[in-house]
């Protein structure tokens, strides 16, 4: 029983951080279309930015200055690439994720060399433990879960109070109409790569000290947020965190059943197994196809 | 315009630059380089296969050194694993009989290897991948957009997992001493006595792909290809069973990369798990961009000349950063290759409208 317990705290752990990157697929998603293949290592420089900055800062202000870093570069990317190839069809602004995915992992191995690093904790140590309805937990699992439940709540106030959240709900729903009523959709699109980028950053931070980070975590994490995303509906960033933490219970208990060292097959085996059945999501109806080409 | 018939010089072309080079680099005493050229033949295989996916069908695949590996591996392990106890058993004397278990003596003692004949072992990695890819691609490319993407993705990062986690299959150190491949008289081996003979079996297989999907392209199945491309809705509209075929291209595309893996396998008399990670899928995304996305002719000779500069060492230690930026250079500043791009300045040179053709093609 404590064990299920201690399993099933490990899995909301780390679905919690998928979680997050499926939010952060379903923000660019609905914002442009695109499948941001570089969501990933948005988590790992978050990480990466934080401990660099960590060696001469406190924590919680490199932390908070690392996610502003990956912000102005997620927003930077959007200037950059996205904006100026407005009329590139869809598949070459994937395609072109993917490089970026890529040259960010090189400029990362060069810049930070491939070892594994990690925050220090961001109370207590790795000795230290909170007991909680029997299983024992690091309290930075505490930190995890708390930081991933107030960036959902902060989104749903943004989305559904803030004008800036309408505005953005607005563009994703319909570009054409938000524009005529005023909205500049280019902006807008600029905000939800940022957005995007910052929260994967938090994420990458907040986790750090108990998955640890390293230069090639991107596309492992990057295929399990869109898991987590295409189990909630892709484009539903709401119905992202069950995703999340579906596919972290999964991946967690699954280690009781198959060898550990293929517990990434379990993420896989899901998002196969939903594009087979219910590629609208578990929450999502299935919709009309528009012929307008997105 | 017949593209169909303006292949035959274009492939005498092929024919002649290969022949040159052969003969150049013998005359200047690098004949070394052939065995890196030949490697890199057979990689833009693989890219040819890849350029018919997402030039042709608009789908990007990540898994393609996934089916390369897949290709690869499925060989070096059945030519290499010794299934000397399995003798007796029922279905071993089966295949025995059927003459598909070659035996040698091992390389270290006398002791008897028996494998299966690697012939057979092409097929079966060849069949095996595609299988492979009908399973991840029918679920995935009954979807409009770009779900086969994070699939392959994904997928490769599941079987590099794999690989280097199966002692069975050498784990991190891969499978080595593979036995050559041969046909004929004719041996994928990378003996340095057979250097120039395997440089031009490269080089016919490499042709040969490049006719085969010649055809393919401009055939039925090539124009529907085509309208799926260019829009997905207009073509099911005009009655294309666009997943059907989507899932057809994918099958032909992995099995062109899983063979292009076996040949690699075995004239490198080894495959190791790096063959399956996610940069060289993206390496070869990136090389179907530099070569013209729907450019198989723009494939085979870009791919070859770059692979063949990386495989030198000319990238150093950016040897996969080097291939994402020309990836996304290319897909930003020139998405129809770079060939198309230099083409229209060249032709901008010429006069665009002869007098007289319009009148003609505008009667008839």
């Amino acid at each position: 029983m404590v064990q299920a317990l201690q399993y099933f705290f490990s899995g909301i752990t780390v679905g919690s951080v998928y979680a997050i990157v499926a939010i952060g697929f379903n923000i660019i998603y609905s914002a442009t279309g695109v499948l941001n293949f570089a969501q990933g290592e948005f988590v790992m420089l978050g990480g990466m930015v934080a401990i660099t900055l960590a060696s001469f800062l406190p924590v919680p202000v490199a932390v908070a200055v690392a996610v502003a870093i990956v912000t102005l570069f997620g927003c930077g990317l959007e200037l950059v690439f996205f904006r100026r190839l407005r009329s590139h069809s869809i598949l070459h602004m994937i395609i072109i994720t993917i490089g970026l995915s890529i040259v960010i992992q090189e400029l990362a191995l060069h810049v930070w060399d491939e070892k594994v690093r990690s925050l220090p904790y961001f109370t207590g140590n790795e000795a230290s433990s909170v007991k909680l309805l029997g299983a024992a937990l690091s309290p930075q699992v505490i930190w995890v879960l708390g930081t991933a439940a107030i960036v959902v709540a902060l989104l749903q106030l943004f989305y559904k109070r803030t004008l800036y959240g309408r505005a953005m709900r607005a563009c994703s729903s319909n570009p054409e109409a938000a524009m005529l009523v005023g909205i500049n959709t280019g902006n807008m699109r600029t905000a939800a790569f940022g957005l995007s980028a910052g929260l994967g950053a938090l994420a990458g931070c907040v986790i750090s000290p108990i998955s640890m980070t390293h230069y090639e975590m991107g596309p492992g994490l990057a295929i399990k947020g869109f898991a987590a995303a295409v189990l909630g509906g892709l484009g539903n960033p709401m119905a992202a965190v069950v995703g999340g933490l579906m596919v972290g219970l999964i991946e967690a208990f699954s280690v009781s059943v198959i060898p550990s060292a293929f517990k990434d097959v379990a993420a896989f085996a899901i998002l196969l197994a939903m594009l087979f059945l219910r590629p609208h999501g578990l929450f999502g109806r299935p919709s009309g196809v528009s012929v307008r080409e997105v | 315009m017949n593209t169909t018939t303006r292949i035959w010089p274009r492939l005498a072309a092929f024919a002649a630059a290969a022949i040159v080079i052969q003969l150049s680099l013998g005359a200047a005493g690098k004949v070394y380089y052939l065995t890196q050229l030949t490697m890199a033949v057979y990689y833009a295989i693989v890219v040819m296969g890849l350029s018919l996916l997402m030039g042709y069908a608009g789908q990007v695949s990540l898994g393609h050194g996934a089916f390369f590996a897949i290709g690869g591996y499925t060989s070096a392990f059945l030519t290499t694993h010794n299934m000397a106890g399995c003798r007796g058993a029922a279905w071993f004397d089966l295949l025995d009989k059927c003459g598909v278990i070659v035996s040698r003596k091992s390389l270290y003692d006398d002791t008897l290897v028996l494998t299966v004949a690697p012939w057979l072992a092409f097929i079966v990695a060849v069949l095996l991948t595609v299988v492979i890819a009908a399973v991840i691609g029918y679920p995935s490319l009954r979807l409009r957009g770009h779900y086969l993407a994070m699939a392959t993705l994904g997928f490769g990062l599941i079987i590099h997992c794999i690989l280097i986690g199966s002692p069975v299959l050498g784990a991190a150190d891969g499978i080595t001493g593979v036995p050559s491949l041969s046909v004929g008289g004719l041996a994928v081996s990378g003996k340095s006595a057979v250097r120039v003979q395997n440089y031009y079996i490269a080089w016919a297989v490499a042709i040969a792909v490049l006719v085969l999907l010649r055809n393919l392209v401009e055939s039925r199945m090539g124009r529907a290809l085509r309208a799926i491309h260019d829009s997905e809705a207009a073509a099911s509209a005009m009655g294309v069973n666009t997943p059907k075929l989507k899932l057809e291209v994918l099958m032909v595309s992995a099995a062109l990369a899983a063979m292009a893996g076996s040949l690699l396998a075995h004239y490198n008399e080894g495959i190791g798990p790096s063959e399956s990670s996610s940069f060289k899928s993206v390496r070869y995304l990136a090389l179907v961009a530099a070569g013209g996305m729907a450019n198989l002719e723009g494939a085979l000779v870009v791919s070859t000349l770059l692979v063949f500069l990386s495989l030198r060492g000319w990238f150093g230690t950016y040897d996969n950063a080097v291939f994402g930026i020309i990836l996304i250079a290319i897909v930003a500043l020139a998405p129809q290759g770079p060939f198309r791009q230099l083409g229209l300045r060249m032709n901008r040179c010429r006069p665009l409208y002869k007098p007289g053709k319009e009148a003609r093609s505008g009667a008839s």
